[in-house]
């Protein structure tokens, strides 16, 4: 293979998760994300892994479970309907502390919505998706590339802190082809005392499991779970910034968002308005540091989303509402574009401090 | 370059068709010739010929397209006047199908009026930098299979060699090897080779039957991915 190559963001996904050394993927297709299913098709059985087509959602994750309750690296991927039906499963997951690697490339909802792209399951996803007490690392790619780098990082993150770790993507970045390499990836290894690997006799046998008779014990399971979430967020979060040195007005923006709002910030810029760009790319942790000391920075913040604000509730606690958030969105399918970004900063301008 | 009534432009997904099928129709067009290009694409409900309706229609090209491309229904449909292409003679037929033999079984229905008037060439469009093509042998393989799906045999390949927003002449140059290659294994011609236009720019005079193209600027297009140049300063 030549030392570039032409992907698409879900191609990108299915190769760095077999070079990440996932074996395992169960899966259910659904537009826009069925590239990964058949990208893993093709090329898990030439190298010994396994692909299996699920009879649906609920059954996919569930292997999952399984696979990582034997300790194996095991994803599925889905789009947004697909994940609603994954639920329960995730909150399995969740409550028995293994790792596994959920992809979610996002389509406009709710209900069966359309295959559009959009970011309407940022609560969802940021807020654990399923029922009860819990957190997945959320990533949120803005290129092909990261598509890739974030997909290892993702498997690695999650036998790191034995939990789920889930991109969050949308159509467009499923869909569209950039050039990317596969140098960076870096594959970590972390024991996995705990899997369902068989005692030989020679140990006690290990349990997974999320069910607790005594409500003491699963109280202290739910607060051990979350000193851990506690490392997590402060050491995880990842996040870049834009022009933000001099910035006045600040747009927030992730995955898709984030490339039309870098536009309309260099298009703000030519105006002689100083824009600049905060782009989390983990939504949870949220990157509420670096949005905290913004807020004694700029004038006011706009949050740019396929939704119809969601982050936006997650960047005014971050900020303490000590400055003024508007939304700047399209739903539905829809994208703004970076002249609609453009109008909202000059809006923002507008209005001072 | 010869030029046949139809042209169907087939390959694995992600290779470029469809790009090579409007900037082709409209090459046809510059030559005085009446096109019109089908959507046959029933596998990839984004980035269609849809897209390009416009400058068809400015060009006088006809685009017959599903009833629900670029709409939030995921039917693959066909287009009933698909087949007055084929079977209205009158006018040059670009076919547009959808990847790998998936892609191509939406092909079989139009193949008894393709093969009874005997004036087409069925292309596959080859780009080396593809992961899943990334050897002669991989893209013979898929190749093979579209011919079984669509029950039509490639007569010829396109060598659409390309990186995206990266590519420059050397890794069209590059590329040449494998094409010479796939064109050995298959005993089919390189018909013509696609580049975006300020590659074939530089490739003029190094590859022959060169097709410039002219591809879409995407809203999703960074600053320092558009090939005008960029505004400044790029990043902080």
């Amino acid at each position: 293979m030549a030392e570039r190559v032409l992907m698409k963001g879900n191609e990108a996904i299915a190769e760095a998760a077999i070079r990440a050394g996932c074996r395992h993927y169960f899966g259910y297709p659904i537009t826009p994300q069925t590239e990964i299913a058949a990208y893993m098709a093709k090329k898990m059985p030439k190298i010994g892994g396994v692909f299996l087509q699920a009879e649906s959602e609920v059954a996919s994750i569930n292997m999952v479970y399984g696979a990582a309750a034997a300790g194996a690296r095991v994803m599925t991927s889905s789009s947004s309907p697909g994940i609603s039906l994954m639920g329960e499963g995730l909150s399995y997951i969740a409550g028995s502390d293994v790792p596994a690697f959920v992809v979610n490339v996002q389509r406009g909802g709710p209900g069966l919505g359309g295959i559009q792209p959009s970011q309407s399951d940022y609560f969802q996803a940021t807020r654990g998706g399923g029922h009860g007490d819990y957190h997945m690392i959320v990533l949120a790619p803005a290129s092909v590339q990261e598509m890739a780098s974030l997909t290892v990082k993702g498997f690695n993150l999650a036998d790191k802190y034995s939990m789920i770790s889930m991109i969050l993507a949308d159509g467009t970045i499923g869909q569209m082809m950039e050039p990317i390499s596969f140098e960076d990836v870096e594959v970590e290894h972390y024991d996995k005392p705990w899997a369902l690997t068989g005692t030989e006799c020679k140990r006690k046998h290990n349990i997974v499991n999320s069910l607790y008779l005594q409500p003491e014990i699963l109280e202290r399971k739910n607060v051990e779970r979350y000193e851990k979430y506690k490392v997590v967020e402060e050491n995880e979060v990842l996040y870049e910034t834009y022009m933000m040195d001099d910035a006045d007005y600040c747009v927030v923006a992730f995955g898709i968002a984030a490339r039309v709002a870098k536009n309309a910030v260099v298009a703000a810029r030519a105006e002689g308005i100083k824009a600049g760009l905060i782009r989390p790319i983990t939504l949870w942790p949220f990157p509420k540091k670096v949005l905290r000391d913004a807020a004694d920075q700029v004038k006011s913040f706009i949050s740019v989303e396929l939704n119809m604000g969601q982050m936006i509730d997650d960047i005014r606690l971050a900020t303490e509402c000590r400055r003024p958030v508007t939304l700047c969105n399209r739903v539905g399918g829809m994208i703004p574009s970076p002249a609609q970004v453009l109008q909202s900063i000059r809006e923002a301008a507008k209005g001072g401090n | 370059m010869e030029h046949k009534r139809v042209t169907l432009f087939a390959g694995h997904y992600g290779s470029g068709k469809t790009n090579i099928a409007v900037n082709y129709a409209l090459y046809l067009r510059s030559l005085g010739k009446e096109v019109a290009v089908a959507d046959l694409d029933i596998v990839n409900p984004y980035f269609r010929t849809k897209d390009s309706e416009d400058d068809l229609a400015a060009a006088g090209i006809r685009l017959i397209s599903p009833q629900f491309a670029n709409s939030n229904v995921d039917l693959p449909a066909l287009p009933a006047e698909a087949y007055g292409l084929v079977e209205n003679r009158g006018a040059y037929a670009i076919m547009d199908i959808g990847g790998d033999d998936r892609g191509a079984y939406a092909l079989g229905r139009y193949v008894p009026y393709l093969k009874e008037e005997n004036d087409y060439q069925m292309a596959f469009v080859a780009n080396p930098y593809r992961p899943l093509t990334a050897t002669p042998q991989e893209a013979l393989e898929v190749m093979r299979e579209i011919e079984e799906a669509g029950h039509l045999p490639f007569t010829a390949i396109v060598n659409n060699a390309n990186l995206g927003p990266e590519t420059t002449a050397k890794t069209v140059l590059d590329a040449l090897p494998y094409l010479a290659e796939l064109s050995a294994i298959s005993g089919l011609p390189v018909w013509m080779t696609t580049a975006e236009e300020t590659v074939a720019a530089e490739l003029q005079g190094k590859v022959e039957n060169l097709l410039p193209m002219r591809l879409q600027k995407k809203y999703f297009d960074l600053p320092e991915q558009r090939r005008a140049p960029p505004p400044r300063p790029l990043f902080g």
